[in-house]
């Protein structure tokens, strides 16, 4: 058995880079102090979490004072989606999301369907695109808020945000995007596409758990999410996860330098990726578009078999990939995103998502495809129904 | 999750494959569930001499499979049609619960073979066979 890991699940998380560490480690022992202290060691740290502030702004085209930090970016979507909901109820009750969005905006949303509001889910099409002009169909006069994802964790699609973006600048609606996988690894600018809100992570992008970010545009006012101190300008009490923040922003300067030139390499491993398991495996199917995606996501359901013994299989060889089948998700249903993307459920059961980065290699692609020839191969001549397919092509 | 005993039954599984001219064959289970598992059996003088079996479905799907393979072959059907899912289970070192039907499929899949044993061969179905599942997985709202 491989000792080595061989890691293709990026989208799930991501190792900290060492020089986010090494910016990290003087906050926790030498740099102690809390930022909202009046003497020296207490004002360093709010410096640092200023500083930290103002890359992270710096990276999508925002100000210092849009940012707020947050725990993860489940908070961040939580706080923009209930905080604007609860805002402005007087105004409207009524939300638009996509069926697609990760379940920190599903269940979101569906906890203030118990509040009294109103979403409508717009279906994507069979790629995972959501339409603009289905999100602009759907506004109706008491809309006070879309929030449509920037790119999908499972399939990667990437949605045509500016075009959204200028459809609820035209109507005067809230328009937020969970960014949480694109943050990093796409060129954003905030203002350009007119998002109003935007969530974002650091450990997807190469720095540490426990941290994110939500963009909230001037003149927005969400209501306040954590009663508290006076932290994140009053609206997100709670004393900073200082040694975080600079993790983050740490991590996002990496992540800007050369962004399209990263983005266009790893694109380029990508689509290597697919070429060889499409060119190696029969009986698939490429789940997402084939090029509005994620520079680091592919997406692949294998017929006949099932996700969970698939990735049994890969663990076994040293490879960490995901899959969105019922086993796999804790629920008796495959994915949400697969099935609306009209997959059959038992297509949606035998689904695979590998998802690479910046330490990937071409010889650890050759391997995930060399491994993945033989485990298909072995789960298929185990599966009824390949037996039937076999037979009847007899 | 998983025991070492299932990984290692879902590794190197017992029993894959079809029997040509079988005499019993039984399927449980659905693809739209995510699982669906086909016996094969041999039945020489009412004892089961060879079964085989294929299966679509997660790991411990697998290995419950090849565990009940292991546990009727060379049986006769009378004691085979005594097979629980917690036999099963127990011999594979457990399982987490959210994966016990999987082990309930397998004791299924086994009563489905024998059911069809006794239909085929025009015997009146044993009690213990009476009610089994049909594979109609719809039916019994565990999925």
């Amino acid at each position: 058995m491989n000792k080595r890991t061989i890691y293709f699940d990026h989208a799930a998380t991501t190792p900290v880079k060492p020089e986010v560490l090494a910016a990290m480690l003087p906050y926790f022992v030498e740099h102690y102090g809390n930022p909202s202290s009046i003497y020296g060691i207490g004002r360093d740290n709010r410096e640092a979490v200023n500083a930290a502030r103002e890359k992270i702004a710096a990276a999508i085209g925002a100000k210092a004072n849009e940012i707020y930090f947050t725990g993860c970016g489940t908070e961040a979507d939580n706080w923009a989606i209930k905080g604007t909901a609860r805002a402005y109820k007087d105004r409207g009750r009524h939300i638009i999301t996509s069926a697609i969005e990760h379940h920190a905006v599903l269940h979101t949303c569906a906890a203030l369907e118990k509040e009294g509001f109103e979403v409508t889910y717009i279906k994507p099409d069979e790629y995972g695109i959501i339409s603009p002009e289905d999100v602009e169909k759907a506004i109706r006069p008491d809309t006070v808020l879309i929030s449509i994802m920037f790119a999908n964790n499972e399939i990667g699609t990437v949605q045509d945000i500016a075009a959204i973006g200028e459809i609820a600048k035209a109507h005067k609606i809230v328009f937020h995007t969970d960014a949480v996988q694109a943050a990093g690894a796409l060129k954003i600018d905030v203002k350009e596409m007119n998002i109003d809100m935007m969530s974002m992570s650091a450990h997807k992008l190469y720095g540490p758990k426990g941290v994110g970010a939500l963009y909230i545009r001037s003149g927005v006012r969400p209501d306040i999410f954590l009663d508290g101190g006076a932290q994140e300008r009053g609206r997100r009490g709670g004393t900073e996860n200082v040694a975080g923040i600079v993790g983050f922003a740490k991590a996002m300067e990496i992540a800007m330098e050369g962004i399209e030139e990263k983005a266009a390499y790893i694109s380029t491993m990508r689509d290597y990726l697919i070429e060889k398991i499409e060119e190696k495996i029969p009986y698939i199917k490429l789940n997402g578009h084939r090029t509005q995606r994620l520079p680091n996501n592919v997406n692949f359901s294998f017929k006949f078999i099932e996700g969970e013994a698939l990735l049994l299989s890969l663990d076994f060889k040293g490879i960490a990939a995901s899959s969105g089948s019922a086993c796999t998700s804790g629920s008796l249903d495959p994915s949400h995103v697969l099935l609306a993307i009209g997959l059959p459920h038992e297509i949606a059961h035998g689904s695979l998502r590998l998802t690479i980065g910046e330490e990937t290699t071409m010889e650890d692609i050759d391997y995930v495809v060399e491994s993945l020839v033989e485990i298909v191969d072995r789960l298929r001549k185990m599966s009824p129904l390949y037996e039937e397919v076999i037979k009847n092509k007899a | 999750m998983y025991s070492e005993k299932v990984m290692e039954e879902f590794n190197n599984p017992s029993n894959v494959g079809e029997i040509e001219n079988a005499d019993a064959v039984g399927e449980v289970g659905n693809a739209v569930c995510g699982d669906i598992m086909k016996i094969y059996m041999k039945i020489d003088d009412d004892i089961i001499t060879d079964i085989k079996f294929k299966t679509f479905g997660c790991g411990a799907a697998i290995a419950t499979s090849s565990m009940a393979t292991k546990l009727v072959k060379g049986k006769s059907v009378f004691e085979a049609m005594k097979l629980t899912n917690k036999e099963v289970m127990d011999k594979l070192g457990g399982l987490p619960p959210q994966k016990i039907h999987c082990s309930v499929l397998a004791e299924e899949a086994i009563a489905a073979a024998l059911t069809n044993y006794f239909e085929k061969t025009g015997r009146e179905l044993p009690e213990e066979l009476v009610g089994k599942c049909k594979g109609n997985c719809e039916a019994c709202h565990r999925h």
